[in-house]
């Protein structure tokens, strides 16, 4: 198998190995329409097993999301295929219609038009509530 | 406790904190909006509005308060309005969602932003959580949260607490025992989180071991240094340590099984026989309504304190209202300027 460089674009590692899909899922990626690879459930040193995600776009990626869903991860950015910048998310500390709140009593149940609002209550260990309810985030 | 609030309790005569005390325009729907010193304000103006009743009567000619209750309330609408109406302003409202365009699936944004052209100040009881802040961000006049469901009732709260006030001429320096269902009953919840602003409180915390204080509450009491917490399981053993004695229902669906129930309903039930170990001076507060967790032979016990309670309520409710309103009380003198020129 061939995974040829990209030219402009992102290189994700260091995802939780077999997470590279919902990665995907949260960053809003359509596999079905952009060009990348995924390495799943390669070898790390630090983590004894990862998956790496390539994309080749030009979008900018929302490193909140990334961050939030996973936090281990750090990203190249690449351009006229040579990486250029290495960034480290990190837990972002608001979070804007990224999940929904599954309390069945909270008003984002109800109420039309409104943004789904957490923050982080807690770092270690992760730990985001609903801004509306208080409810912890169920992920 | 947040820095910031740790400075505001430490520092409460600093120029920022004086700067705070005004809540002209701010929307209450939770404790954590305003300020100890803010709050601190509010107990010395309920104190004063319950002294010269005559004398602000007419705080508040000309405002209107509108009370959208989408859910029944005896207590907390009537407070609401009377407070407004004894300050001489007027209430409009309506009491039940089906008697509100809610029942034609408005919005609470779209309420929100119809009633703000009407009135002055809203209280909203609603029974969806946050919905209070959906309201206070739709909202062009203050809001405040008169109970969005289970999440806050943060003018309980206040009434708690000018009770304490009242009782004890502070909140702090004073063991509270919190009894009955400490799972699930928001004014505990809450009294404890506000207290712990304010440090210097011993908790004893009596609830079976089905309906014990959730863990979120009990970090919060760790974080202040200066507080600190007992869990036990029989009020009879510690009755004659409180200063105050917090009761909440237990109810009989949160158990397991009727068996368990029926085995732990009595210990949680104060009467006059258990009030007998108690010191002379504690006072008994509940947030009401009362089912069967105190005796009717407890209330003409002058410690029984809940329904002092409730004059209380409509008193912080008169100082919220005239003060999210931006209605200075006629010779009131801020207790906070007072203290930072001393």
């Amino acid at each position: 198998m061939e995974v040829t460089s990209i030219q402009n674009g992102v290189i994700i590692d260091h995802v939780s190995a077999g997470q590279s899909l919902t990665v995907l899922e949260y960053l809003k990626i359509d596999p079905a329409d952009t060009r990348l690879a995924l390495i799943m459930n390669t070898t790390s040193h630090r983590f004894g097993s990862k998956d790496i995600i390539k994309i080749e776009t030009e979008r900018r990626l929302d490193l909140d999301v990334l961050g939030f869903v996973a936090p281990q991860a750090t990203v190249d950015i690449v351009h006229g295929g040579v990486i250029v910048d290495k960034v480290k998310p990190g837990l972002p500390n608001r979070l804007i219609n990224v999940i929904n709140c599954k309390n069945p009593r909270c008003v984002t149940t109800t109420e039309p038009g409104i943004d789904q609002l957490f923050h982080l209550s807690h770092r270690e260990p992760a730990e985001y509530r609903c801004d509306y309810c208080d409810e912890k985030a169920k992920i | 406790m947040s820095v910031e609030r740790f400075a505001d309790h430490i520092f409460p005569s600093s120029p920022a904190t004086s700067r705070s005390e005004d809540l002209k325009g701010t929307s209450v729907v939770t404790l954590d909006d305003i300020s100890t010193a803010q709050i601190t304000e509010l107990l010395h103006k309920a104190r004063y509005i319950d002294t010269h009743r005559a004398r602000v009567a007419h705080t508040c000619d000309g405002r209107v308060l509108a009370t959208l209750f989408y859910e029944p309330s005896t207590r907390t609408r009537l407070s609401f309005e009377t407070a407004m109406l004894r300050l001489g302003g007027q209430v409009i409202g309506f009491a039940g969602a089906q008697l509100s365009s809610a029942s034609k699936g408005e919005s609470i944004s779209d309420t929100l932003k119809t009633v703000s052209n009407y009135v002055d100040v809203v209280a909203m009881r609603h029974p969806k959580e946050g919905a209070a802040l959906v309201a206070s961000r739709a909202a062009s006049v203050p809001v405040i949260n008169a109970g969005d469901g289970g999440h806050m009732h943060p003018t309980q709260t206040l009434a708690d607490l000018a009770t304490l006030q009242s009782r004890f001429d502070r909140i702090t320096d004073l063991t509270i025992g919190l009894c009955g269902d400490l799972t699930f009953g928001r004014t505990v919840h809450s009294l404890i989180e506000t207290l712990c602003r304010f440090g210097h409180v011993r908790f004893v915390l009596i609830s079976p071991d089905e309906l014990t204080m959730p863990q979120y509450v009990l970090d919060r009491i760790d974080a202040n240094p200066t507080c600190s917490y007992t869990e036990v399981s029989d009020l009879v053993d510690v009755i004659g340590d409180l200063d105050v004695l917090y009761m909440t229902r237990v109810q009989k669906e949160r158990f397991f099984n009727e068996d368990d129930y029926l085995r732990l309903r009595d210990t949680y039930i104060l009467d006059e026989a258990k009030l007998k170990l108690a010191k002379p001076s504690m006072a008994v507060l509940h947030p009401l309504p009362r089912v069967n967790e105190i005796a009717v032979d407890v209330d003409s016990d002058p410690r029984a304190a809940y329904f002092e309670q409730v004059k209380n309520g409509m008193l912080m409710r008169m100082a919220l209202e005239s003060s999210v309103v931006g209605d200075a009380l006629p010779g009131y003198e801020s207790q906070v300027k007072k203290e930072v020129r001393v």
